[in-house]
């Protein structure tokens, strides 16, 4: 079996139960919600409803015969119970959220009002084209500023998230693959790739060759070129990568891809360090999706949708999947159907209708009111910020590729492992658990499995300088404490001040229990 | 008596006559920490050597099970897919993965005995 080794602890360990009990289960004013079904009873009703009329019924047998058992609760107790259940979600609204590799930017409230417009809000994808024209006129838009931040001649707006995304172009480069005759099966994937890489490519049927990083971090030219051969279908590379660093020799490895006859693949989920900076089209990509939820500020991890539009090159533009838009005259027409695609040889489509158009309203929005110098500052403030936490933690926290002195600059993520906390009895996890006793919603850990306790701190350029200064202040105290420090509980037992304590993931893994079930069937199947 | 030889990626062989048990060591089990999943080969599967085979997941990650070894799966555990904590509580015994017919005994020359497995073990 491929070893795992980044050090990872499973089990909830030894948390103490010492905890203020109350009567109610309450915790001051933060409640402990109990499920609808539990509130609720199907006796009562929020609505008042008039008694259905009797009908005859025309199921022939198949209408259902008990009650449907669902919860009635009265409008105050509906409401209640959802915004007591919102106030135990944490959010980029709420406070710093550093997951690195997630880029948790603000989500701008202008990008909502423009999303609410009643022409945006209220047209719906099967209204007639003739009628929607201001809204395929705003797709084509935001297409063409895609297509000019990353030069590249084509793109696909419809799929609906990064992993959609690596779907559609590694769809496309399979179907030029095919309209070559070629069979190539194998996908290349350096090991500090994000997991939607090899599983996008074994999804596919493709075999997954992973490639080994170099000691500092990065993919060399020279590692693509002894894996590439004339099976080699694609390799899949993000950058900057999942280390917070730029693959300097992206470019060489670009062009021996080419030479190989494959196609390159970029990951496109740490764009927004690069935006305004670089092109990925001059690097030689082929493909790359855009996380409109990452880059362009559109809601996500729970807030979503995601959008994941797909920038293709000459090679693959004509595989571009359906729809795409094209031009007729002084109208716009939404191409739908493969035979009225022309010279272009869709492989297929990935989605319904057309994407999420909410969200390419609200990434539209973003590049519009921050301007092409906006763009540009947002992406230099990302990696000053990531950087301005790097330096401001290097004396305390170790770097494994921050080079001899420390000093080597990151992009807009910065990666510690836990080498740091040797010998002092606290791990990557216990560090994150306390900071949420701290508030703050802890960094991605154990992420990238190149690294062992990986910390991977993702500030982005929505931070003000008093914010970032807070946040490094209590690292810098927990990393104190972790390190000098004759108490550890504050990390063995953490997190003392969150709704739950640690969980038992294993026993969730195992036992898992996915619905709620009344009480009398329950007492039955026990 | 029965062979006992090792691989690199952490699988364990016993061999007896021309079929080999395998599964996974008592140090995968325990770098791994907690095992909740485990999917093992259909019987009468042709498998190559280093192929990936079966999969074990634990509440960290998922990882690939090589065979080490060329032939057809005989028999595979349905024990070890239904109580996937066998792993971790007896991994080198009750919690074997699947049983191959080899077709190229040789094989086994590449691969470590127990001494040579514990140096690798230790210093991986």
């Amino acid at each position: 079996m491929a070893m795992n080794t980044q050090g990872r602890p499973t089990a909830p360990g030894t948390v103490s139960s010492s905890e203020i009990t109350t009567f109610t289960g309450n915790r001051g004013l933060d409640h402990e919600e109990p499920l609808i079904f539990e509130i609720g009873d199907t006796g009562r009703t929020g609505v008042d409803l008039p008694s259905a009329p009797k009908a005859k019924s025309r199921l022939g047998g198949l209408e259902r015969k008990a009650e449907i058992g669902l919860p009635g609760l009265t409008e105050p107790e509906t409401m209640r119970h959802y915004v007591r259940l919102s106030r135990k979600n944490y959010a980029i609204d709420s406070g710093l959220y550093p997951l690195g590799s997630c880029t948790m930017k603000h989500n701008p409230r202008l990008n909502e009002k423009m999303a609410r417009l009643p022409g945006i809000g209220d047209i719906h994808p099967l209204q007639p084209q003739s009628t929607v024209q201001g809204a395929i006129q705003l797709m084509e838009t935001l297409a063409h500023y895609l297509m000019e931040l990353t030069g590249m001649p084509a793109v696909s707006l419809s799929p609906k998230a990064g992993a959609h995304g690596e779907l559609c172009g590694m769809l496309a480069i399979k179907a030029a693959h095919e309209a070559k005759g070629s069979k190539r099966d194998v996908v290349l994937v350096p090991d500090s790739a994000h997991g939607t890489n090899p599983a996008t490519a074994a999804f596919m049927g493709y075999r997954v060759k992973p490639i080994p990083a170099m000691a500092d971090g990065t993919v060399s030219a020279e590692a693509v070129r002894a894996a590439l051969g004339p099976d080699v279908a694609a390799i899949m590379l993000t950058n900057p990568n999942t280390c917070g660093l730029f693959e300097r020799e992206i470019v060489e490895i670009a062009k021996a891809v080419h030479e190989a006859g494959a196609y390159f693949y970029c990951d496109g989920a740490n764009f927004n360090a690069i935006v305004g900076k670089v092109r990925p089209g001059d690097l030689g990509i082929d493909a790359m999706h855009i996380n409109l939820h990452k880059t362009f500020s559109t809601p996500h991890g729970g807030g979503g949708p995601g959008a994941g539009p797909v920038v293709l090159s000459a090679a693959l533009a004509p595989y571009a999947p359906l729809p795409f838009i094209r031009k007729d005259g002084d109208k716009l027409l939404l191409v739908e159907d493969e035979g009225a695609a022309g010279d272009a040889k869709p492989f297929g489509r990935l989605t319904a209708f057309h994407g999420q158009m909410g969200m390419y309203v609200r990434a539209l929005t973003y590049m519009l009111s921050h301007g092409a110098d906006g763009m540009r500052q947002a992406s230099e403030d990302a990696v000053l910020s990531a950087n301005y936490i790097r330096a401001s933690l290097k004396d305390l926290m170790s770097q494994p590729f921050g080079g001899p002195t420390g000093d080597r600059p990151c992009m807009h993520e910065v990666l510690f492992d836990d080498s740091w906390l040797k010998d002092t009895g606290v791990t990557t996890l216990d560090f994150a658990k306390a900071m949420i006793d701290e508030g703050y919603h802890p960094m991605t850990m154990y992420f990238p499995l190149v690294v062992h306790g990986a910390m991977l701190i993702e500030p982005t350029e929505s931070e003000s300088k008093q914010s970032l200064d807070q946040f490094i202040g209590t690292l810098r105290f927990l990393a104190n404490e972790a390190k000098h420090g004759n108490d550890k509980s504050r990390f063995t037992e953490a997190p003392m001040l969150a709704p739950r304590r640690r969980l038992d993931e294993t026993k969730a893994a195992r036992e898992p229990r996915l619905r709620w079930r009344p009480p009398a069937a329950k007492a039955a199947a026990e | 008596m029965a062979i006992e030889k090792f691989s690199k990626d952490h699988e364990w062989i016993r061999v007896e006559g021309d079929i080999a048990t395998i599964g996974i060591t008592v140090h995968a089990q325990d770098q791994l920490g907690d095992v909740v999943f485990v999917e093992v080969p259909e019987v009468g599967r042709k498998v190559s050597a280093e192929e990936a085979v079966a999969v074990v997941e634990s509440v960290k990650a998922a990882s690939d099970v090589y065979s080490p070894l060329t032939g057809e799966v005989i028999e595979a555990n349905a024990d070890v897919a239904s109580t996937p904590g066998l792993v971790n509580e007896d991994a080198e015994g009750k919690a074997w993965f699947f049983k191959v017919r080899l077709s190229n005994p040789a094989e086994l020359d590449a691969l470590m005995d127990r001494a040579a497995y514990d140096e690798f073990a230790k210093n991986g």
